[in-house]
């Protein structure tokens, strides 16, 4: 359950924007989490839902993009299927992870007086 | 208030962010991998679950360099010094973390531990992680290496349970294998769900109780240790600065 530090992570990213722009309440969070993250969106939800009380997140809406595992040959960009063997059917070479490892803070609304 | 019209309506402002949420962790592991580049120091980070065999693998290490590099340790868990307890009597100097319920090390530890004067003059650093197959892959500590120790108690289909963690694996040590002749295990499943989760399978099968296949882990921390040089000459111990309440 890791879910709650990298909320506490967050929430410092976010008070550190917010700081910058004197923003008074943030009123929306957009964040992109890969399925071979390690991060369990929904976990992610709940940890935010307790730690946002008391915060300019108070009243935020989070947006979670969930991002879908993508393996390609790391030469030939060939696409390789999840659950597939990890090397390229064609020239041998390793597969390497094309998205579905995002851990990312993408935007904030803040509300600035 | 609202510039255009003073209706009252609040001043809303999109703002792009697009920056990694381990963001800190990230900065405070690339300021770990300066000081081991710096120091010539060969650091790695040893996962697996609890009870796959992490710290015996560290204490048969730790015999077999005996004398030759000098190595250290740093282990985590939630309670207890009982890990580094049994290194240090296997002649590893290390240093324990009690993370009480975190369930992973993050780089700001690691580097609060590596103050510790111990530790000084280690040329081989492990890094026991807690016990979890989980949330330890998500943290870079500023290690070299991902080692993972699998046993072969946990089953074959660990991997594929599990593919975060190895994924970021650049080897794996499948553990106990002094056990298989009792257990119904398949090495070959085993291997064939890692070749789907690793894009570069790197596997040895060891026991440390035996001493089996172990020689085959000596040669690639060989092999690694001779790659990172030695220490850059004249380097200074902190000749950088450290972010702040991180020193």
């Amino acid at each position: 359950m890791h879910e709650y530090s990298l909320v506490q992570s967050l929430m410092e990213r976010i008070a550190q924007e917010a700081a910058g722009r004197r923003a008074v309440a943030v009123h929306r969070v957009r964040i992109t989490i890969g399925e071979l993250s390690g991060v369990e969106p929904d976990l992610l939800a709940s940890a935010f839902e307790i730690v946002r009380e008391g915060t300019l997140c108070a009243g935020a809406a989070l947006e979670i993009l969930r991002v879908k595992a993508r393996w390609e040959c790391a030469q030939c960009r060939r696409p390789i299927a999840a659950g597939q063997v990890l090397q390229c059917g064609a020239c041998g070479s390793p597969a390497r992870l094309a998205q579905g490892d995002e851990i990312v803070l993408d935007q904030l609304e803040l509300e600035v007086p | 208030m609202c510039e255009t019209c003073g209706c009252g309506d609040p001043h809303l402002v999109p703002v792009e962010v697009q920056d990694r949420i381990l963001s800190v962790n990230d900065r405070q592991a690339a300021h770990n991998r300066e000081h081991f580049a710096a120091h010539g120091v060969l650091a790695i980070n040893l996962m697996g679950s609890p009870g796959s065999g992490k710290t015996a693998v560290l204490e048969a290490t730790a015999r077999a360099f005996a004398g030759r590099c000098r190595t250290g340790a740093i282990a985590g868990d939630l309670e207890t010094e009982r890990d580094a307890d049994r290194l240090r009597a296997a002649g590893i100097p290390a240093r324990a973390i009690t993370t009480g319920n975190a369930c992973h090390l993050d780089a700001g530890m690691v580097h609060r531990a590596l103050h510790d004067d111990s530790l000084h003059g280690a040329r081989l650093l492990f890094v026991e992680n807690v016990g979890n197959l989980v949330c330890p892959a998500v943290y870079d500590l500023g290690q070299a290496f991902n080692v993972v120790a699998l046993s072969v108690t946990e089953g074959e289909d660990k991997p594929l349970k599990y593919p975060v963690m190895f994924r970021k694996a650049d080897l794996v040590l499948v553990t106990k294998t002094d056990l298989l002749p009792y257990l119904d295990l398949q090495v070959d499943t085993l291997l064939d769900a890692l070749s789907r989760v690793m894009p570069v399978p790197c596997v040895f099968q060891v026991s440390s109780r035996t001493g089996a296949g172990m020689d085959g882990w000596f040669s690639w921390l060989e092999g690694r240790l001779a790659a990172a040089g030695g220490p850059w000459p004249g380097h200074p111990g902190h000749g950088h600065s450290h972010p702040p309440d991180r020193a």
